[in-house]
């Protein structure tokens, strides 16, 4: 049996929730949210430290904290939510399957959120020399094992990569009594916020080595210990630079990928940058009434960007159910060497809408500009950026002085 | 009183593991002696899971006999135990003059050996049986097959098992006396007695030899290491592609589809002295990057999921330092002694031969009694992700364990993972169940579900915390609870 819906909305993290209440609140109420654990919140579920909500409720919250607003305007307004269910497919015709302990739910939507987030860079995926013994963890699984399974991972601990988890983390072992001696990042910044360096390692006298990365791994049962050298400017291990690091626990934080085997299967297309769907100023994919929004599109450093972004997307599914069609996007916005990527990747010209980029590396005393045929019709002057901090800039529609591409361009 | 064996099997690999499923067809007291955790630890789990045609080995050699015999009989062995194969074909690429030499020659090899169905295809041909094939012409071999290593050797166990064979992991021998007319076998656990010991204990074959009294033997130890690539790129590839071989014969890194839907680029080959190294070097993964792209058009490091090795266990000669072929033998000095070594590829297509030609040699020293109650058929765990969207109702309805996905890459489910929990051969390390379920092999490779899984472990088995271990002994996952 098909279930029709106005809107399906696969994923209750903070992009969904976000996007489910917005939608409700704007007159579509005939919703549903698919969330494949228990409960609903995501990825913040795990996320115990505080600092979420600042820029939305001015107040520092923990992750189940920030996510429980969410949850209860959710039940307040009866929004309906399947947990314990996995989509496994989602089709151009809007068709979305999912498996739960009820059986297979097939729902037939107008428009589909995709809010399913994004998942943690491997060490396969960066190809790490040595041996497989126990004690290799990502960052988010040993978050999820020492936070939600009260499971302590190691004793020992080296971590590789700068990413915000992988800092988190760092704390979080030490405040629990393991002894974490170093983290090593192969850039020569750091790949996670400054706000996290002050409060979760120089705080607690935890080294951070830029220009290092692991180059062997030692143990076949445990993990015994990994040797670290320095890289050059082409990030290749320097010969004779070597040091050996006794550990029992070698912690990955090497990036965040958006989680879109969903998006391939239905034919959305990609941006290899970012990993997330090209998007236009509307959130709408390369299929027609397919969005998506939140760390599913683009890797967020905050979460009240993504709540503002699952929001943002909102105001365009009401429009695309009110008149099942949306103005095409024939705006491309090109990127120039120093730009990492945009989000979104075309625009309409027909609302206002928001950039968000980040640069590939620090600069100081730089200048973003927008240009369109040849003039700067936006620009933003920064004293530092830096590839942590996402930079975004809000156009209106009145800005555009043409219809031809956008050159986004640092000086 | 202790127990006597009959037939006591040291190495649990797919060669022990067929040896002992063969034995287990008459009445005799049979048991498996294996130093890991689980069956396929080492070389059996470690290669390309390729079925090999058998056109490469020197004709009249046990390796020709046996890989031809055992190509010839596997949809038979993959049908009654349940092991995932394809008969894919595979192809052996040449660019040069050299090359279509050496593809006449091993045409010529194989059709002396009985491979059927050898032919030189040129390159239209070739792009037509596998488009992102490299090379200009190829030997196209038909009955070459893909099958799944893990499985294959866990189903010829676990029908051993229910046979009545008993199994006895985490049992490292570490002596072997003779003791009127028994054999003592010493583990790092316990002394088992028996009447016959078989050696089928691959890399440690020429150690365990030499226990029995069989002395000079040298095993060389061959790494090879592969990448494993990401299902994206297996829509690329039909069947193995290999180089042709070189002068001293054997096939360097090639590109072999997984019966999953992977892709594994690899081996290369390199002597090494530690036998039980399976890092992950810089230098060979620059290698198969280089050496696979020739074969496979599509090896992008965006595809990579992981990297694994396998060291092939080569008997070599003492002298000119040259692989010789496979050794089964019964000798005077050993009585009562079947003596496997140098069993490398193409051990996985040739173990069920093998293990025949053993239990035959047995036969020849004593009459056998046919067991009435052997059963040779084992049902493995049915796979959620390959049923039809009916089915996938029908098992929920049955079981809302099937209703709860655990390992969303691979699609596997709560049900099967606890299925693979209580295999029967009781291997509860959580690399077991990764091996029988396919779960945490996918992109994220455990991101997701790893977690998951060991709740399970725990809950299933009522195992601590503690307790809970990835791979081999003493590979403890956690070092407690953060806690009380």
């Amino acid at each position: 049996m098909t279930i029709k819906k106005d809107v399906v909305i696969v994923g209750g993290g903070p992009a969904g929730l976000a996007a489910a209440i917005s939608l409700y609140k704007q007159g579509v109420e005939d919703i549903v949210i698919i969330e494949r654990e228990k409960q609903l919140g995501g990825i913040l579920r795990q996320c115990i430290h505080d600092g979420f909500g600042l820029t939305r409720f001015k107040q520092t919250l923990s992750g189940p904290e920030y996510s429980q607003k969410f949850i209860d305007l959710v039940k307040e307004l009866k929004i309906e939510c399947v947990t314990d269910a996995t989509v496994i497919e989602i089709t151009p015709e809007k068709k979305v399957v999912a498996i739960s302990k009820l059986g297979l739910l097939v729902y037939q939507a107008k428009a589909i959120v995709l809010a399913m987030g994004c998942r943690e860079r491997t060490r396969g995926a960066i190809s790490i020399p040595g041996s497989r013994p126990a004690g290799i963890y990502s960052a988010g699984v040993a978050q999820s094992y020492i936070n939600l399974y009260n499971t302590m991972v190691g004793q020992e601990v080296v971590i590789l990569g700068s990413g915000d988890i992988g800092m988190i983390m760092a704390r979080r072992m030490t405040l629990e009594g393991a002894k974490v001696k170093a983290v090593f990042e192969i850039q020569p910044y750091p790949s996670g916020l400054p706000r996290n360096i002050e409060q979760c390692l120089n705080d607690y006298n935890i080294p951070l080595y830029l220009s290092h990365t692991v180059t062997n791994i030692k143990g076949h049962s445990r993990l015994e210990g990994v040797t670290v050298a320095k890289v050059d400017e082409h990030l290749h291990p320097i010969s004779g630079t070597e040091r050996d690091y006794a550990c029992d626990t070698l912690i990955l934080s090497v990036g965040l990928i958006p989680e879109n085997e969903l998006s391939m299967g239905c034919g959305i297309k990609l941006d290899g940058r970012t990993k997330g769907p090209l998007v236009d100023d509307y959130y709408q994919t390369n299929i027609a009434g397919i969005f998506a929004a939140g760390n599913v599109l683009q890797v967020h450093d905050l979460v009240d960007f993504v709540s503002a972004e699952a929001e943002a997307l909102a105001a365009s599914v009401v429009e695309y159910i009110k008149k099942c069609r949306l103005t095409p996007a024939a705006i491309n916005i090109i990127a120039d060497a120093d730009i990492g990527y945009t989000v979104p990747q075309k625009v309409s010209g027909e609302k206002d809408f928001q950039i968000s980029l980040r640069v590939k590396r620090p600069l100081k005393n730089c200048e973003i500009s927008v240009i369109q045929a040849g003039t700067a019709i936006k620009s933003i002057k920064l004293q530092k950026a830096i590839p942590a901090e996402m930079i975004k800039i809000r156009l209106t529609k009145s800005d555009l002085i043409s219809i031809d591409d956008l050159k986004v361009v640092v000086k | 009183m202790k127990q006597v064996y009959d037939v006591l099997i040291i190495g649990a690999g797919v060669v022990g593991s067929a040896i002992a499923r063969e034995f287990s067809r008459y009445i005799l007291k049979i048991g498996v002696l294996e130093k890991e955790l689980d069956v396929c630890y080492e070389t059996s789990g470690r290669n390309s899971g390729v079925l090999h045609g058998g056109f490469t080995y020197k004709p009249g050699s046990l390796r020709a006999e046996c890989s031809v015999e055992g190509n010839a009989e596997f949809d038979k062995v993959a049908e009654e135990l349940d092991v995932p194969f394809k008969r894919t074909g595979k192809v052996v690429v040449g660019f040069d003059k050299k090359d279509r030499e050496s593809l006449l020659k091993y045409k010529a090899i194989g059709e002396e050996n009985g491979v059927p169905g050898l032919e030189i295809i040129d390159k239209a041909r070739l792009q037509e049986l596998d488009p992102s094939a490299g090379g200009e012409f190829a030997m196209y071999s038909p009955t070459t097959g893909i099958l799944n290593p893990f499985i294959y050797n866990v189903a010829l166990a676990e029908n051993a098992k229910e046979n009545g064979v008993d199994f006895y992991f985490d049992n490292e021998v570490i002596a072997i006396e003779r003791d009127n007319d028994l054999y003592r076998v010493v583990t790092k656990k316990a002394v088992y007695q028996t009447r016959w010991v078989v050696n089928s204990a691959g890399l440690n074959s020429a150690k365990i030899s030499s226990m029995l009294g069989i002395n000079g033997y040298i095993i060389g130890g061959f790494k090879g290491e592969y990448f494993i690539l990401d299902k994206k790129a297996g829509q690329f590839i039909n069947m193995p592609v290999y180089p042709a071989p070189g002068p001293t014969g054997g096939f360097a890194t090639h590109a072999t589809p997984t019966v999953d839907g992977n892709v594994l680029i690899g081996p290369d080959s390199v002597l090494v002295d530690d036998l039980v190294d399976y890092g992950a070097t810089v230098s060979a993964m620059a290698g198969l990057i280089a050496d696979g792209s020739k074969m496979f058009k599509h090896v992008k490091p965006e595809y990579f999921i992981r990297n694994f090795s396998g060291i092939r266990p080569k008997r070599i000669d003492k002298e000119t330092g040259k692989a010789l072929d496979f050794v089964l033998e019964v000798r005077d000095e050993a009585p009562n002694t079947i003596n496997l070594v140098g069993i490398e590829s193409p051990g996985l297509t040739s173990a069920l031969p093998l293990a025949r030609r053993a239990v035959k040699m047995f036969s020849e020293k004593e009459p056998l009694v046919p067991n009435e109650n052997f059963y040779p058929k084992r049902k493995g765990i049915l796979c959620f992700a390959k049923q039809t969207d009916e089915m996938k109702k029908t098992l929920i309805e049955k079981d809302p364990n099937y209703g709860e996905i655990i390992c969303r890459c691979e699609m596997v489910t709560k049900a099967e993972i606890i299925e693979a929990v209580h295999n029967s051969l009781g291997v509860c390390t959580v690399m077991g169940i990764k091996n029988r379920t396919r779960a945490m092999m996918g992109r994220c490779q455990g991101g997701y579900c790893e977690t998951r899984i060991v709740e399970i472990i725990k809950q299933e088995l009522n195992k601590t915390t503690e307790q809970v271990l990835y791979k081999k002994s003493g590979s403890n996952m956690f070092t407690g609870t953060v806690r009380k």
